[in-house]
């Protein structure tokens, strides 16, 4: 009997894996399996952390003694500004994605990320972004305006070569895989748990990433529209932060800060996820306080984007403005503080036992408790005043950051390689390499704090002798290095674990969430079947229910169609509601960003017209994704298991690829708010107002553009319904189609005949900005309507298979409702200006 | 001032011709002594952090006679929420009292212009202008700073705390010294490869010796 059943358990597993596997040799470039690129992501995040490393230990060389002549200040700009911006935008997040992407579906209990395909777009886009700025570095050409890149230092006058474009554009590239890694893991947690597991049973990591992608959604955009602003600036004179015409350097700082602050908690909160999942292990107690934990952390996101101005308070603001902005820094110590004391409580009511994760909890509470202190002082005004741009800054961020996120990542590290080995790690290693990190970081940054706070300010490339500034940052120099052997040797031991390492076979640590119920190193497609979670998820028995998912008795423990298929559930309850169908390996995604990154080259080299090209065969490679998507007959309600039925995703209400649809808009709906704060922003704050000449347009011409982004909304929104009722759809949105390219034409009418001339004023130049988004978007609702009429052509469509037509009609609203407002808000602004005394 | 003192004795080699904790102005000075305070009040509860932390793990039955509820409202909502408040509202009343609110014997202004790299300081009262800022001592002066080109910062770390130079923006600090002598400055915010270079220096001169001297500041750097 339980001979047969491991056969059939074999047999089960031998089909998933030809549906599931990546092929060898080049074939590895079509991989889109989370598992693989999870993995490349954190290789490539390491990479690149190295490289930040070595550019930090030339800093810590520069500095070690007064009047060093080792490089001059056109190189040292370059080093730090290169240290900061790797270690932020090319390390910390792409680990915590590559973390994410690796292990989520398995805390989760799903076969694979909702979206694949986009996995593999972010990482190739990340590495190719970051490439740009590495190879730039290398030529000697690396952005070198420090990584916040303020204007107008990073404007053309103060800039004019190809540094600051380096970053603004290989930054932007790089971004587009956050924001496409943000979509997928607040997708995945809300739609693809498994079976069971209502949001309150959630592991509590998926708290912590579902709030963090929450954030980037609505933290990533300012930053976005801000680069794109500051590269149209540079590129076309369109002088949005040009004292001279009407725009302000401040915009940037707070469009940069927007994003920047809660940048911080996006980077603290995964790595709290971790410390959260580990300490309860080790302290062989379930997490305590698991809602207060929850209410904290959402604590936090609100909080976090209400304390950007706290990195301003010395530009002239205010000072009861900076008062209510200290009084929000200052409160986000409280969630955060909740959950120092639940970890505590954890322990007190648990019984702890050492071993290498916890050695690095112990660091992250040592330094991320000093860094939180500082902290709170940096929030209080007078003081910052003092110490703001001088080394005490430099000493509290890394504290908070290096506290905040790589302690807990190598706790992290420690916990969970394993789990990607497959085998356990060695103490002799281990041990002293913890040492000598922990010993080495706060050598190095515990002294500058008191190097700023005895006037040292931060990114001089030397300083004079006898300021007393000499033996701290010798002090600090020889702890950096350290640092740096501490860094080698966990490299060493993670090499020696994959080799040597002896091999466990379920459960090393004795933990109780699902990732542990997989065998080790896990296969592609995760779980041969899928759990039913009936208790909160982090109090699961790993050894059990590994079992009975390998032997397939859980949902989905069978192929068909040669199908990669996992389950969909409800938001809130968990109940399956349906079953989700992925795509198979495919070079599309190389071959998507290949195209992206050429476009973003011809910026970068100023070829404008050029860069149609690769923009042209991105759109064509997008509509070519869709080949692999959609059913070309109706299927009905499918046996899961266990006696339940559910529809494929096509058919089904609440697809990922909807759901994914929304929090596109939603962070595209943030990145015009952003749009529409700049605006104001200038008209109320920026030199050089009123503007000469106004928008000149007559009412008729917005007015029937307004009307026509209507009529292809709403024409949109009649096809879903005709469609379901059978029939008459294609008419309705060829309509849809008709109605985007009159407003199309008639807003670049507008913009050609209505307008002053964008590079004499700011003002000019945001109408033509918000404009030019209204146009672009109508344009891709063109490319929508036609898309829905063509599958619907190709039988890709029916009444029950109407998601193509539904993800369609989230767009042209989205677009009615921008562009309605965009165009009312150019229409109004000349009156606004001229009311507060402006135009001649 | 005595209290200050006693608190400042552990970390008496704070003294230096840049730092923030060896004040010669009164706005540096209470900025100092909110610094003490603070660091005291973040050492305790470090230290209690620290022992809560290792009392969990050796000697865990002494900490889990309370329940997590008490855990966390007690240290994670109680405690922060009191000594926050009253940090905050210290810091508030401080704040208030170093901006350059008008006052009925309005100081006297000087202009900070910031340039890459160097600054010239130029006077209400005096035609010409100079490369080191000159104040009278012991009485406040209103600098008002600004910029020709990309952003800088006005900071004398003894005096006062910083302001930035932002282009297109006049942004006000009150400093005042003590005593004659002369403080250093430095550019705060990075501005471009002579950044490190943009050293300054504030002059007080006791009044009876101020015009004078400025006078004969302009002359020379008139030359």
């Amino acid at each position: 009997m339980s001979e047969q059943r491991r056969s059939n358990a074999i047999r089960l597993h031998r089909e998933l894996h030809d549906i599931w596997k990546t092929g060898p040799g080049l074939q590895r470039l079509a991989a889109v399996n989370h598992n693989i690129i999870g993995k490349r992501f954190m290789v490539a995040a390491f990479v690149f952390f190295a490289i930040g490393g070595i550019l930090s230990m030339l800093i810590r060389a520069q500095l070690a003694t007064p009047n060093t002549a080792f490089v001059g200040p056109e190189i040292y700009n370059q080093i730090f500004t290169m240290h900061g911006t790797v270690m932020m935008f090319l390390f910390a997040i792409p680990m915590f994605e590559g973390m994410a992407i690796y292990f989520l579906p398995k805390l989760l209990g799903a076969r694979d990320l909702a979206f694949p395909r986009l996995t593999a777009l972010g990482f190739y886009c990340y590495i190719f972004g970051g490439s740009i700025l590495i190879v730039a570095m290398l030529m000697g050409v690396a952005p070198d305006s420090g990584w916040f890149m303020y204007t107008p230092l990073s404007s053309s006058t103060y800039a004019p070569g190809i540094n600051a474009d380096v970053w603004l554009l290989g930054i932007t590239f790089v971004e587009i895989s956050a924001i496409a890694a943000a979509v997928e893991i607040t997708v995945t947690i809300l739609k693809m748990r498994a079976p069971g597991m209502s949001l309150n049973r959630m592991p509590i990591m998926g708290w912590y990433l579902l709030i963090t992608a929450g954030m980037m959604l609505v933290g990533f955009p300012p930053l976005i529209l801000g680069s794109i602003l500051l590269e149209l600036e540079r590129a076309f004179d369109l002088p949005f932060f040009d004292p001279t015409r009407g725009g302000d350097s401040l915009l940037w700082q707070h469009l940069f800060w927007l994003f920047g602050h809660p940048e911080v908690y996006i980077i603290f909160l995964p790595a709290a996820g971790a410390i959260s999942t580990i300490i309860p292990v080790f302290a062989r107690k379930e997490l305590m306080g698991y809602r207060a934990i929850v209410v904290a952390i959402i604590a936090v996101a609100f909080l976090s984007f209400g304390l950007w101005v706290h990195h301003m308070f010395t530009v002239g603001i205010p000072h009861l403005a900076l008062a209510f902005f200290s009084a929000a820094s200052a409160l986000v110590a409280i969630p955060t503080a909740v959950q120092i004391f639940a970890w505590l409580a954890t322990l007190a009511h648990g019984r702890p036992r050492m071993d290498v994760p916890m050695l690095y909890v112990f660091g992250f509470l040592f330094v991320f408790v000093l860094g939180g202190l500082t902290g709170v002082m940096l929030a209080m005004v007078p003081f910052n005043w003092q110490v703001h741009d001088s080394y005490f800054v430099v000493a509290h961020l890394h504290y908070v950051l290096v506290g905040g996120f790589i302690f807990p990542m190598l706790a992290a590290a420690y916990y969970w390689l394993p789990h990607v080995t497959g085998r356990l790690t060695m103490h002799r290693i281990s041990v002293p390499a913890f040492w000598l990190i922990f010993v080495g970081f706060n050598m190095t940054f515990f002294m500058m704090h008191m190097t700023g706070l005895r006037g040292m300010p931060r990114r001089v490339h030397t300083y004079p002798a006898g300021v007393g500034w000499d033996w701290l940052n010798l002090l600090s120099s020889i702890g950096g290095f350290i640092l740096t052997m501490g860094f080698a040797l966990i490299v060493i031991d993670i090499v020696l674990q994959f080799r040597f390492g002896k091999p466990y076979r379920r459960n090393p640590w004795g933990a109780r969430t699902l990732e542990w119920a997989q065998t080790t190193p896990p296969p592609a497609y995760n779980f041969a079947s899928l759990p039913l979670v009936d208790r909160r998820a982090d109090m699961l028995e790993p050894h059990e229910i590994g079992n009975e998912l390998a032997a397939g008795k859980g949902y989905l423990g069978f192929t068909r169609h040669g199908w990669m298929e996992t389950l969909g559930v409800d938001m809130t309850s968990g109940r399956p509601d349906q079953t989700i169908i992925l795509p198979q390996t495919t070079y599309l995604p190389l071959w998507t960003a290949l195209a992206i990154g050429a476009f973003v080259l011809c910026l970068l080299f100023k070829i404008y017209w050029w860069s149609l090209v690769p923009l042209g065969v991105t759109l064509v490679l997008c509509l070519c994704w869709t080949h692999a998507t959609g059913l070309d007959h109706d299927h009905g309600d499918l046996e899961i298991g266990h006696g339940i039925a559910v529809p494929t995703h096509y058919e089904a209400e609440g697809a990922p690829s909807w759901w994914a649809m929304v929090f596109t808009l939603v962070c595209n709906g943030t990145l015009f708010a952003s749009l529409i704060f700049a605006v104001f922003f200038l008209w109320l704050v920026a030199p050089g107002w009123p503007p000469t000449e106004l928008v000149e347009t007559g009412l008729l011409p917005p007015a029937l553009a307004a009307i026509t982004l209507l009529g292809a909304a709403l024409t949109a929104r009649m096809a879903v319904t005709a469609n379901a009722q059978g029939g008459g759809a294609s008419m309705l949105l060829l309509a849809s189609a008709g109605a985007h390219v009159l407003a199309t034409g008639l807003i670049a009418y507008l913009i050609a005949t209505a307008l002053p001339d964008p590079t004499s004023h700011a003002y000019a130049a945001t109408a033509f900005f918000t404009l030019a988004y209204v146009a672009v978007h109508s344009a891709l609702g063109l490319v929508f309507a036609l898309f829905g009429v063509w599958r619907i052509a190709q039988g890709r469509v029916s009444a029950r298979r109407s998601l193509d037509l539904r993800i369609g009609k989230l767009w042209h609203d989205y677009t009615a409702l921008t562009g309605i407002f965009g165009i009312a808000l150019v229409l109004i602004m000349p009156l606004i200006v001229s009311a507060s005394g402006g135009g001649q | 001032m005595a209290a200050t003192a006693v608190l400042a004795l552990p970390l008496a080699a704070c003294s230096g011709p840049l730092s923030t904790l060896d004040p010669a102005g009164p706005a540096a000075s209470n900025i100092a002594i909110l610094w003490w305070i603070m660091f005291w009040g973040a050492a305790a509860l470090f230290l209690l952090v620290g022992v809560l932390y290792a009392l969990a793990f050796y000697r865990p039955q002494m900490l889990s006679r309370f329940s997590v509820g008490q855990w966390i409202v007690g240290g994670g909502l109680i405690m922060p929420t009191i000594v926050l408040t009253a940090l905050v509202t210290a810091a508030f009343v401080l704040g208030e009292r170093l901006i350059p609110k008008p006052m009925e014997d309005q100081p006297p202004r000087v202009y900070a212009m910031a340039h890459q790299w160097n600054w010239q300081f130029g006077y209400d009262d005096a035609e010409g202008q100079t490369l080191q800022l000159h104040i009278p001592a012991g009485a406040p002066v209103d600098v008002v700073v600004t910029t020709s080109d990309v952003i800088h910062s006005f900071w004398v770390p003894r005096l006062a705390g910083k302001v930035d130079a932002i282009p297109g923006h006049e942004n006000v600090l009150r400093i005042e010294a003590d005593r004659p002598g002369t403080y250093r400055g430095v550019c705060a915010e990075f501005c471009g490869d002579g950044h490190t270079r943009m050293r300054f220096a504030v002059i007080a001169h006791a009044p009876e010796d101020y015009e004078a001297a400025r006078a004969a500041a302009i002359a020379r750097s008139g030359r």
